[in-house]
């Protein structure tokens, strides 16, 4: 059974998914979940490791209780090409205290015991595939990921990866870019489960003033070849940002603000709680227009 | 013998190597780049203005030379040096960049963005900006920019502007994170003119192919000098541009024997030294900036930082097509260590009145160990891949002295 149900007729995937599996994960029944309610996500994005890696399960439970939808955590790499300068310094300071894939996962496993809330792995290539892609995505499952997107992995590249991550019931991610041709948005699709991360423009991570024109765009085009949910990452700073892109996508992916506001409370006894205040303040009062 | 195989698969594999590790963003200016260079390596009239650029602009071909004095120093084999140090800018680094400037008026790109270690690079991309009427962003790691100031100076009254790259180690590595998140964001006007045969495909398809050049010509020069083939060709190895343009052209070629040289640095500890095939050193397969190689790492994958004296051979991972030489056994790869470059760099120096870069007194090094086992009538070519002007303030301080 496929994790959503198709909307449209004739839908793309529906022939070419050897990708989609058969069990609905938990990141699937969330999305169906928001669908059903006709409500939007939010998904924070926080760096393994900042400034702590005990902090770090802490603040996975308390995002969930601030309303995210799931949570993309991030494993620190020496060479994050894809990111801006606040993820790149979150990065160092992560890998300053000597965390590592192993540290990440037993993070993930603490929060495990306090929350259900969806957690995607996020991570750049070489990490994973130093710690071992079957035996990654073995303890990766054991810890209680539901799935992993790979910054620097485009589908031509993850034969392997995928079926690894298939046989262990965790969700493949990848990135649908606005430079993306249709015929590489069908591709993306096809290997797709879970959700398709759309980059809302051309660039690296970090804060804007603005959501690009670029990423309705996009979740347009992605429409039309798929019905599997879409989140909107990279640039997503604000409450408002956050409203904009719920107009047109399934959910709303933060990263750069919400890490650069673990960065500035970094030594604050109640750190967690005002990030998750932060969280809550990132979230748009106003209901949806539809 | 790897006889057939030395093209890369349509995705740009060589065997395990190779391929396209990048966020999808560039996936799309990657094949149109792939599909350019298609187009414009079956159009004769680029091959035309490529070769004539060559000849009148960069004044190819470069000579062979016969290292009279060396050899005769060495008491074995016949020392040749191909001499890529009097092309235009002091380097082999102009062959590719030429070339990709080419490609990126076909393309219409009309900014040109680059990364550079030692500086070579990045001037003979201002260069050739310059020629073109390109505007050029260089991306230098700020230790290089301290230790290659002369460079930096140049390219800057070629027109080009230098951004420093104050990160990590910052050398290669991070000049080269830095022009991958330019290009991520200016895909639509920019060109990335990669230096090395490195990165994501094609990049190290394209710059062996306009690298070659060096060694189609030494095949034709030692068969015309000596009547055969050499014994053996030697060249330093940093991405590994020089010695892949070098080697590739003699690959089918089952009796020349080819060494790349890396750099061994202060030893064999990880971050002592840019050997990738140094196993013991923490080389091993990964992937990093687009592609799968060797790659110096710790046990969990990030990536080392590493030490040469010379900037240009500075760096964790090696082109793709050299792992699968190494692998395939065709190559045999070895390192010189920085002390023994520093004296390659002096003994030319004051036998041959040439002064070397220091990347290229990484190969001579290593070739004055092979001649001495080999006899007398056996040849040996050496790839001097730039001059060591560049390089006169480092040699200044390693020897202690003073220069204004």
């Amino acid at each position: 059974m496929a994790p959503l149900k198709s909307r449209g007729e004739g839908s793309i995937e529906a022939f070419i998914s050897g990708a989609q599996k058969e069990s609905v994960t938990r990141i699937a029944e969330s999305f169906a979940r928001l669908r059903r309610e006709r409500r939007r996500g939010f998904i924070p994005f926080i760096t393994a490791g900042d400034p702590d890696i005990g902090t770090t399960g802490e603040l996975i439970v308390e995002l969930a209780r601030a309303g995210a939808t799931c949570i993309e955590l991030g494993v620190p790499f020496s060479d994050p090409v894809a990111d801006g300068p606040v993820i790149q310094r979150a990065s160092e300071r992560a890998l300053a205290q000597g965390v590592g894939v192993d540290e990440v996962l037993q993070a993930v496993a603490r929060a495990r015991k306090e929350t259900d809330l969806p957690i995607v792995l996020f991570s750049y290539y070489n990490p994973l595939l130093q710690y071992g892609l079957e035996r990654l995505a073995q303890d990766a499952r054991a810890a209680g990921i539901d799935g992993v997107l790979v910054t620097d992995l485009v589908p031509e590249e993850a034969a392997e990866w995928i079926e690894v991550l298939h046989a262990h019931e965790l969700d493949s991610i990848f990135l649908a870019a606005p430079t993306s041709t249709d015929e590489r948005l069908r591709l993306i699709a096809a290997k797709t489960s879970g959700f398709i991360y759309a980059v809302s423009r051309t660039g690296v991570t970090g804060e804007r003033a603005e959501v690009s024109a670029q990423a309705a765009r996009l979740v347009a085009r992605l429409r039309r070849l798929t019905d599997l949910p879409i989140a909107v990452g990279f640039g997503i700073s604000r409450a408002e940002h956050v409203a904009e892109v719920w107009q047109y996508a399934d959910a709303a992916v933060v990263g750069s603000s919400v890490v650069a506001e673990i960065a500035r409370l970094t030594g604050a006894p109640d750190l967690v709680r005002r990030v998750g205040a932060f969280a809550r303040s990132l979230l748009p009062t106003s209901e949806l227009p539809r | 013998m790897i006889k057939g195989s030395v093209q890369p698969d349509v995705r740009g594999h060589w065997g395990r190597y190779g391929g396209r590790f990048v966020p999808e963003t560039l996936m799309a200016p990657l094949e149109e780049l792939t599909q350019a260079y298609d187009r414009a390596r079956r159009d004769p009239s680029f091959q035309r203005e490529f070769e004539s650029l060559l000849r009148d602009y960069s004044g190819r071909p470069t000579p062979l030379f016969y290292a009279a004095r060396l050899t005769e120093y060495v008491g074995g084999a016949r020392i040749y040096l191909k001499r890529e140090d009097l092309s235009h800018t002091g380097s082999h680094k102009i062959n590719n960049a030429i070339g990709q400037a080419l490609l990126a008026r076909r393309m219409g790109k009309r900014r040109i963005i680059a990364e550079t270690g030692a500086g070579q690079h990045g001037v003979a991309t201002a260069t050739v900006c310059a020629l073109f009427g390109f505007a050029c962003v260089i991306y230098m790691g700020a230790e290089d920019m301290r230790r290659q100031a002369l460079n930096v100076f140049r390219m800057r009254l070629l027109g080009a502007e230098v951004r420093e790259v104050d990160l990590g180690s910052r050398t290669l590595k991070e000049a080269i994170n830095e022009a991958l998140r330019d290009w991520v964001t200016n895909v639509e006007d920019t060109y990335y003119l990669l230096g090395s045969a490195l990165g994501p495909h094609p990049y190290p398809l394209i710059v062996r192919e306009f690298q070659s050049i060096i060694g189609r010509e030494a095949r034709a020069q030692i068969l015309e000098r000596e009547g055969r083939l050499p014994d053996c060709l030697i060249a330093c190895v940093g991405g590994g541009s020089n010695s892949i343009g070098l080697f590739h052209p003699f690959l089918n070629d089952e009796r020349v024997r080819m060494v790349g040289v890396e750099a061994g640095g202060r030893g064999d500890e990880l971050g002592q030294h840019a050997a990738r095939f140094n196993a013991k050193g923490g080389g091993r397969p990964g992937v990093l900036q687009g592609t799968m190689s060797y790659v110096l790492q710790d046990e969990r994958g990030q990536i080392a930082s590493t030490h040469s004296i010379s900037a240009g051979l500075d760096y964790p991972a090696i082109g793709p097509e050299h792992a699968y030489l190494h692998d395939a056994g065709r190559v045999e790869y070895v390192s010189a260590s920085d002390a023994e470059a520093l004296e390659a760099f002096q003994l030319l120096s004051k036998l041959e009145g040439i002064l070397p870069a220091l990347e290229s007194a990484h190969a001579i090094a290593h070739a004055l160990k092979l001649a001495r086992e080999m006899g007398r009538d056996r040849i040996i070519i050496v790839n001097l891949s730039g001059r060591g002007d560049k390089d006169v303030h480092t040699v200044a301080h390693e020897l202690g002295q003073k220069i204004a």
